[in-house]
């Protein structure tokens, strides 16, 4: 065998495994941040509760600072005026981080088309994931969470750089 | 008397720990949800076959959000596509500014759009919502069937 081990990670195999068990660690610890904006907070207060019981997914930690979350839900309408607190607050979090743009207020304005809200969260910050719905259910969004976790296994952060 | 509460405080503790789990194990499980839940669209066709759909556009008309976008055009007896004169050519939603309020099935005169339970919508993508025509018609029929030769009603006889 004079295979080295620069050929290996080359090669993907030692990287690959790696890969695997650190985003299996990713997303099985997703740190949601305390980030409720409307009404769509609530159906996220639910699916913190016994009900829906996101702890199944690692996902119950809510986080009161950016500084300790890894996924900021963007629960309701993004006004204009919160939109710079909603930029300051996602350059804070550390990376890797993500968003999850929860309800058709987020993911696009919604019923509010007007000069008060911006038409979408991903105006202002990158999102990974778009929850239709007004509000959608917990079970909605834990599927959204579920795609999100799809998301995280199949990226690739140390052969490749993070989108 | 403070042992006593706080045996008292434990002992309702301890009873709810008994209590049944009423968590729903969500991917697996799925909590029952009513007949009249307003979730994913779908257009629905006849028994024959044909679309219900006439391109009326009123589900665009009485949308809150806009969402719907309806592009009729004529139906000929080479190319029919529902019943009346017109079909919609182009039936597109925009999923994501939908609230699923339920207007459009309200206003519908031939019951062609409705809203069904499916409620796992989540994508990665903006462009992933626009539900075009293929995506929210249901598929036809398996067996169609064939026109039935009608008999004349008894007073017709004379």
């Amino acid at each position: 065998m004079n295979v080295t081990l620069d050929q290996l990670v080359g090669h993907g195999i030692i990287l690959t495994s790696v890969e695997d068990v650190l985003q299996w660690g990713r997303k099985s610890a997703i740190w949601p941040m305390i980030f409720g904006l409307a009404c769509c907070a609530i159906e996220m207060m639910g699916m913190v509760a016994p009900r829906f019981d996101v702890a199944r997914f690692g996902a119950e930690v809510f986080r009161g600072t950016p500084r300790q979350s890894d996924l900021i839900i963007i629960a309701g309408r993004l006004s204009v005026k919160m939109a710079p607190v909603l930029r300051r607050l996602y350059e804070q979090m550390p990376e890797p981080k993500w968003v999850l743009a929860m309800g058709a207020c987020a993911s696009c304005g919604g019923v509010f088309n007007n000069y008060a809200i911006v038409q979408g969260a991903d105006k202002v910050v990158p999102v990974d994931i778009y929850v239709p719905g007004c509000p959608p259910s917990p079970d909605a969004v834990i599927f959204g969470l579920m795609e999100l976790q799809k998301k995280i296994q199949a990226q690739r952060p140390l052969s490749q750089p993070v989108a | 008397m403070f042992l006593i509460e706080l045996f008292r405080g434990m002992g309702i503790t301890l009873r709810h720990f008994f209590e049944k789990t009423i968590t729903i194990q969500y991917p697996e499980q799925r909590r029952p949800l009513y007949d009249r839940t307003r979730w994913r669209h779908i257009l629905r066709r006849h028994e024959n076959g044909l679309e219900r759909c006439i391109g009326c556009s009123l589900c665009a008309g009485s949308c809150p959000v806009h969402c719907i976008r309806v592009v009729a055009a004529e139906n000929t007896d080479a190319d029919r596509h529902s019943p009346g004169e017109r079909y919609a050519k182009i039936y597109e939603i925009n999923m994501l500014r939908c609230i699923f309020c339920g207007y459009c099935q309200d206003a519908c005169p031939t019951g062609a759009i409705v809203l069904r339970k499916d409620f796992e919508l989540a994508r990665d993508h903006r462009s992933k919502f626009l539900y075009t025509k293929d995506l929210l018609l249901e598929p036809k029929p398996a067996h169609i069937p064939a026109p039935q030769p009608v008999e004349m009603a008894a007073s017709m006889h004379g």
